[in-house]
């Protein structure tokens, strides 16, 4: 098949006096949900990242199983930019129900793929048309009538790659890999494919100045969305046992977790050396979770803002009775049920102190995809360490959205197990009392159930206890706990990831942000440069507590922007708790919570806004 | 001539019944749930477990801060109220070599804890679960709970309204493999009932009337030591036959039933209703919910299935325990990741 004929050097049309913007614009694909569009979407967006060209994609889905509009949007960048931006150039067109909106929100000088019967060319004369009759050319290629509603979509990827001269062969091996094995399904859509690049071949010709062409950014990195580098992450740390209860935007990362469990942990007898159980609720979920890692084994789960608050009681109870367990939560829009597929930052603070009585969680958060995975992992050693629940805290942007990443680094250090007594110690011990502070760095010993030993036992319990876990009301020996666990907090300022130093120069400005906010926020401060001439400082943060970096660079600035996706300003919240008085005022807040990922016009304007520029 | 004193009973792995004692009890005097206690240490004993080998689970309640009072040497989970089933879960997925005992109340299994407690039964989840039944909330100071009987009576002279939930025959009808009912104050029935289900793989649901005597033990209830002294009606009679026991044991029909237990031991239930079988699911709830209606309180082993798979089981898991899998089984290889970097290239 000479695929590469077909791609490279054809001629085209010259109606377009625009000069060419080569690998830099947006293209946004309207379907209808349930149509699957997910998977001509990522062949799309692979073939452009095959094509050497750094690239995002988006997908913008309702909260429903069919028949609702859904939009994918893919961004090339040249830059190397991955957030969301505003506008789109390019527009797949293939529902009805919101055909003659999409194109009156195209950017004048874009183009329009749709199916021909929608006939939008009435609506715009300042955008490139290119009707195409996706229904005749599937039934062509496609007898089964029942799969023709899949393989249309692959024709628009054909179309697509022939407009933009995306070389077929590139596209091709994409989909070798999307159908690995399934040699039926590959034939057919890459039918489809060619039919849609054969059919825009001979029948459109090129009216707009957009075109992919080869590029060597891509070379060596991956794709990836984040919920599948969490559960890497969690299974590169070991984990065993995981217990979890379904919902948007977090389900993938147990699909992924059990996806490679069952890969590579499942003895050539066939036993299994883990155990994934769907709970009742996440109630249960995280019942199972702490019951797991108080009798030794590692163990998480996943979920999203209304399976958190049902985890509050027992998160009360892991933070007091000391037992480890990872928790990732996927955010999405609150409070209550939100908009369940839509993104935000807005779950931090009520993590960080989630439980009645004075207590305060550890948080890891993510910033992108590879951190999914080193955070992931981290949080296990952590959780060991430290003997206390550990949230992992991404969003659904990040989470469910593919990501262009350096590839992962296998884990450089053993598992850290934490501080547990065998039997052995225990002889030459004579015993332990379980919350005893006896190195001085405000974690105890502890023993697992099962350990031979007549003095192994202890008593876990979440009502009051002195440091030998026996039952307390003395004042005294509550306070005692109470403080200890304060000092352990203290010490994990140390142990968790540092903050990110992504630029610390000379500006007296500096921006403070956390998770997926980074994208938008690197992209932007290239806008604040080219258009103001300022060169700002940015730390991005990566755990509460608060790192002493994070203190040390507020202290060096006289203005501290910080950048969050949420209406209350959660982040600054947590930093105004933290920093000394003299510090609070140098904060201020740039907030987005629409439920769209954050993108960097957003901040530049109100940077520039709030600075008088 | 100097009398010594006579060596303590050792078990037949050589502990003295000391060894399987806990704290001294804060519960009221006379309270049923210290009886329970004494006897989980006396089938304990007699049945040899090791006690560094049991986990201690409850919610919270009266009776779950029984596991205080039994098994010093077994480590103890008091987790929070109605949660104890996830708790368990998760611990003995960790490690299922273990046997786990849990003790539960009425109002932290049937109230609040609802939810957990039928999903626990669903899986048939290795373990024994005791809910140390009297129909009353006692640390709040004598509210009904979801096992007190139509028409029972608190001190305060108020009468119950609403039916009670059979946790019995809600067990037997969503997958608990070993079902029975008891009373605190009958010794010889319940350690009997207690050492076959040490005996037995599965989930094992135990409840035991266990009379409040501060606020629930007087006329008009049916918890009360009375009532149930009057009313307790066997279904049949327990005799337990260790493997270890040296007894031969002869399996003739007629009025008994004879079941063999997965290590080997041998529970024999004499029949005391006519006809009754044990292993007839439907047959059992049936005659429960009949008994209600009559006002009737059955005890004795109501339900068992032996060969019905534990979700341990059903996970296909390793002999050993997950919790202690070394570092090389639990994460893969630096060849692995590569090979998914490779191909998510």
């Amino acid at each position: 098949m000479a695929t590469g004929d077909l791609a490279l050097g054809q001629e085209r049309g010259a109606l377009s006096t625009n000069p060419r913007v080569i690998n830099d614009f947006s293209i946004i694909v309207a379907t209808v949900n349930g149509s699957g569009s997910q998977s001509a979407n990522s062949v799309l967006l692979k073939s452009i990242f095959g094509m050497g060209v750094p690239v995002s994609g988006k997908n913008l889905f309702p909260s429903n199983i069919a028949g609702l509009p859904t939009w994918y949007t893919i961004r090339a960048s040249k830059d190397g930019y991955v957030a969301r931006k505003r506008g789109s150039q390019i527009l797949v067109a293939l529902n009805p129900e919101t055909a003659k909106q999409d194109i009156s929100e195209l950017d004048a000088g874009g183009a329009a793929i749709y199916e021909e019967s929608f006939n939008l060319k009435q609506y715009r004369d300042d955008v490139a048309c290119y009707p195409v009759p996706f229904d005749k050319i599937t039934a062509a290629i496609c007898p089964e009538a029942k799969l023709r509603k899949l393989v249309r979509n692959m024709v628009y990827v054909g179309v697509v790659a022939q407009l933009l001269s995306l070389d077929l062969s590139v596209v091709e091996s994409g989909l070798r890999k999307q159908f690995a094995k399934k040699q039926k399904v590959f034939d057919l859509n890459f039918g489809a494919v060619k039919a849609g690049f054969d059919y825009a071949q001979q029948n459109l010709t090129k009216q707009d100045p957009y075109f992919i062409e080869r590029s060597n950014q891509t070379a060596g990195k991956i794709i990836i969305d984040g919920n599948a580098a969490c559960g890497m992450g969690a299974v590169f740390a070991g984990v065993t046992v995981v217990a979890w209860y379904p919902i948007t935007p977090s389900t993938s990362v147990i699909e992924a977790t059990t996806d490679l469990l069952k890969k590579f942990r499942v003895t050539p007898e066939g036993k299994a050396t883990f155990a994934v159980v769907q709970a009742e609720d996440e109630l249960a979920a995280i019942g199972m979770v702490l019951g797991a890692g108080w009798a030794g084994a590692r163990s998480m789960t996943a979920t999203s803002g209304p399976g958190l608050s049902l985890m509050t009681e027992f998160s009360g109870l892991g933070y007091y009775a000391e037992i480890p367990g990872v928790i990732f939560d996927v955010q999405r829009t609150g409070p209550s049920t939100g908009m369940p597929t839509r993104t935000s930052q807005a779950d931090l603070l009520f993590t960080a102190f989630l439980s009645h009585g004075d207590t305060k969680h550890i948080i890891l958060l993510p910033g992108s995809v590879k951190e999914c995975f080193e955070l992931g992992y981290a949080a296990f050693d952590l959780a060991e360490r430290l003997q206390t629940p550990i949230f992992v805290l991404t969003d659904l942007d990040l989470g469910m959205n593919n990501w262009m990443s350096d590839p992962f680094v296998y884990p450089q250090k053993p598992l850290d197990r934490g501080k547990v007594l065998t039997a052995e110690d225990l002889d030459r011990l004579g015993g332990f009392a379980r919350y005893r502070d006896v190195d001085g760095d405000a974690i105890g010993w502890r023993t697992l159930p099962g350990t031979r030993h007549p003095k192994a036992a202890y008593f876990t319990r979440g009502s009051g206890h002195n440091d030998a876990a026996v039952y307390t009301e003395k004042p005294d020996e509550y306070v005692e706990v109470m403080e200890r666990l304060l000092r352990k907090f203290e010490k994990a300022r140390k142990l968790v990831p540092a903050p990110v130093v992504v630029k610390d120069g000379t500006s007296k400005i500096g921006f403070l942000a956390f998770g997926s906010t980074d994208f938008a926020l690197r992209e932007s401060l290239d806008q604040i440069k080219a258009g103001y001439g300022l060169d700002v400082d940015y730390m991005r943060i990566r755990a509460y507590p608060f790192a002493h970096e994070i203190h040390d660079f507020a202290a060096s600035h006289e203005r501290i922007y910080v950048v969050e996706q949420n209406r209350d300003a959660q982040l600054a919240s947590l930093l105004k708790l933290d920093l000394p008085a003299d510090q609070v005022v140098k904060l201020r807040s740039i907030l987005h919570y629409n439920g769209l990922p954050i993108d960097a016009a957003t901040i530049t304007e109100e940077f520039a806004t709030k600075e008088g520029l | 001539m100097a009398t010594a004193t006579p060596a303590p009973k050792l078990n037949h792995i050589g502990l003295p019944v000391i060894e399987y004692r806990g704290g001294k009890s804060t519960l009221c005097a006379g309270c049923g749930h210290n009886a329970i206690s004494e006897r989980i240490i006396d089938a304990m004993f007699e049945m040899g477990v090791e006690p560094e080998r049991v986990m201690k689970m409850s919610g919270i309640g009266c009776s779950s801060k029984s596991p205080a009072y039994f098994l010093n040497r077994a480590h103890a989970f008091n987790s929070v109220h109605g949660r104890m089933p996830s708790v368990s879960t998760g611990a003995i997925l960790a490690n299922h070599t273990m046997t786990m005992l849990g003790v539960s109340g009425d109002g932290d299994t049937a109230s609040i804890g609802m939810g957990q407690f039928v999903h626990l039964l669903r899986r048939n989840l290795p373990m024994i679960y005791i809910i140390e039944d009297n129909g009353v909330y006692g640390l709040t100071k004598g509210q009904f709970s979801a096992t007190a009987d139509i028409g029972s009576k608190l001190k305060t002279g108020v009468i119950n309204d609403l039916p009670a939930i059979d946790t019995c025959a809600l067990a037997i009808q969503l997958g608990a493999t070993f079902v029975g009912r008891s009373f605190s104050g009958d010794k010889k029935q319940l350690l009997s009932m207690l050492k076959a289900a040490i005996a037995h793989k599965g989930t094992v649901m135990l409840d035991v009337i266990s009379p409040c005597v501060t606020f629930n033990d007087h006329e008009g209830s049916t918890k009360s030591y009375k009532f149930m002294q009057e009313n307790d009606e066997p279904i049949n009679e327990i005799g337990f036959v260790a493997s270890f026991d040296d007894i031969e044991v002869d399996y003739d029909s007629g009025q008994v039933y004879d079941v063999e237990m997965h290590d080997g031991s041998s529970l024999r239930l004499r029949k005391l209703l006519e006809d009754y079988d044990p292993t007839d699911k439907a047959n059992a709830v049936r005659t429960l919910m009949e008994a209600q209606e009559k006002d009737e309180i059955l005890t004795g082993v109501f339900y068992i299935d032996t060969q019905k798979p534990t979700f341990i089981d059903l996970l296909d898991l390793v002999d050993e325990p997950l919790a202690t899998l070394p570092e090389s089984v639990v994460r893969p290889p630096k060849s692995a990741l590569d090979a998914l970097m490779t191909n998510l290239q």
